[in-house]
């Protein structure tokens, strides 16, 4: 591949180009790292991180037994975790299909002065595994 | 080599190339799409939390990695176009870029149709859904420039350095699963180590993504034949074509 | 008859599956379709122009 000057100086100047605009993007999206985060996970709201009272994103497991439906109404409860902390959230509304103990949630809602999580929508996150139910 | 890369970019070289190679890889789609379906909707068992709701990663990852391979592709052809000021870069650029457009499209319609019932909502403003969305703007951003433009060398410079510019975004959309904490779950297949996915299902995935590849193949060629025969017309070698 | 329409039922998410297939297909054809036309309809023009002109 040959190359004369004039030709260099083009590519010495896409590649400049290049570097720049990753340089300010890289910048840009260190700055705004916890923005782009999508969710708190339940150790950093039980550290206290989030806000109270604001609409937050809240993602995690949900711990195993810890579902309870409440008789006659679409209220559940039930414990969002991750390796150290758990969280608890209570929910009025459908759940989606995905959503079953041992499977990541993203629930969205508020904080309250009690820790509880008050969801407004909750999110059923699947992992990147696929098999045929036979396997499991 | 490159004496050889330069021939093959002589329009009319190009043009007779892609002529011959056309029908094949047509043929080659058709096999690929037919053992795609059939493996994906008929013979891959149901996924053990997803149910039949799985199979729509068939339409969804070809989708998404085409739009992404497509953008890659128009990048390199970008440099190629600003550096060596290649006539056939440009021709490539105008007649993928639509293409391009219209499978970040279907990645992000494919994904909504996904998402409402498997994880309770079509949308999510996450880092994965939202740099693909990005990736769409800059699509519309290339074909609005080269519309806005009269100049068509001017246009090609342009929308050259728009598509180059926007490569920062394809490795945010690749990593953004690892990166952030997003909705979308990470990545499924690996070319190095074992997919998460079982064989019976992986096997109709990998034909249709090579479905799709082959697809976009024979359209850029079809439409970079038309798009030479439309600036050309006055040469004598299509001229001398569309005689005989 | 039962196992097409438990195929096309498929486990409930018939809707969703379908209409990705859908919007996929429809969109990949017509693009293929138009791609063919337009070169089809190029190449008659210009044939037809250069018919035209003297030789």
């Amino acid at each position: 591949m040959k190359l004369n000057p004039i030709q260099r100086r083009r590519l010495l100047f896409i590649l400049l180009i290049i570097i720049a605009v990753a340089l300010a993007t890289a910048l840009a999206l260190y700055a705004l790292q916890q923005n782009i985060n999508l969710f708190y996970n339940s150790s950093q709201i039980a550290a206290g991180q989030a806000p109270l009272n604001h609409e937050l994103r809240l993602g995690g497991m949900v711990q195993a037994n810890s579902v309870k439906r409440m008789p006659h109404s679409l209220a559940v409860n039930f414990i969002v975790r991750d390796n150290a902390k758990s969280v608890r959230v209570s929910y009025v509304g459908i759940l989606p299909d995905l959503f079953r103990e041992g499977q990541a949630v993203v629930v969205e809602g508020k904080l309250t002065v009690q820790g509880v999580v008050q969801a407004d929508q909750v999110l059923a996150k699947h992992d990147e595994k696929y098999m045929p139910a036979i396997l499991k | 080599m490159w004496l050889w890369i330069n021939k093959f970019a002589a329009p009319k070289n190009f043009y007779q190339i892609a002529g011959t190679i056309i029908p094949w890889t047509s043929i080659l789609c058709a096999l690929l799409f037919l053992y795609g379906l059939i493996g994906g909707l008929i013979l891959a068992p149901p996924d053990y939390q997803q149910g039949d709701a799985f199979r729509i990663i068939y339409v969804h990852v070809p989708s998404a990695l085409l739009s992404m391979l497509i953008y890659i592709s128009l990048a390199i052809a970008a440099v190629i176009n600003l550096v060596w000021r290649i006539k056939l870069a440009d021709i490539i650029i105008a007649v993928s870029a639509p293409l391009g457009a219209a499978f970040t499209f279907l990645a992000l319609s494919t994904g909504a149709f996904w998402g409402k019932p498997m994880w309770g909502t079509w949308w999510v403003w996450d880092a994965r859904l939202t740099s693909e969305l990005i990736l769409l703007f800059i699509y519309l951003g290339v074909i609005a420039l080269r519309a806005a433009i009269p100049l068509q060398e001017s246009a090609a410079r342009a929308s050259a350095i728009l598509l180059i510019v926007g490569i920062v975004n394809i490795p945010i959309i690749h990593y953004s699963v690892a990166w952030w904490n997003t909705l979308h779950q990470g990545e499924t297949l690996t070319l190095t180590g074992a997919s998460l996915i079982a064989p019976a299902m992986l096997h109709p995935l990998w034909a249709m993504i090579l479905a799709f590849i082959c697809y976009a193949k024979t359209i850029i060629l079809i439409r970079a034949r038309t798009e030479i025969l439309r600036r050309e017309k006055q040469s004598q070698w299509i001229q001398a074509f569309l005689r005989n | 008859m039962i196992s097409l329409r438990h195929f096309l039922a498929m486990g409930g998410y018939s809707f969703y599956v379908w209409s990705a297939y859908g919007i996929t297909f429809a969109i990949l054809s017509y693009y293929a379709f138009a791609s063919i036309r337009n070169y089809k309809r190029l190449q008659r023009r210009l044939k037809k122009l250069l018919a035209q002109q003297p030789q």
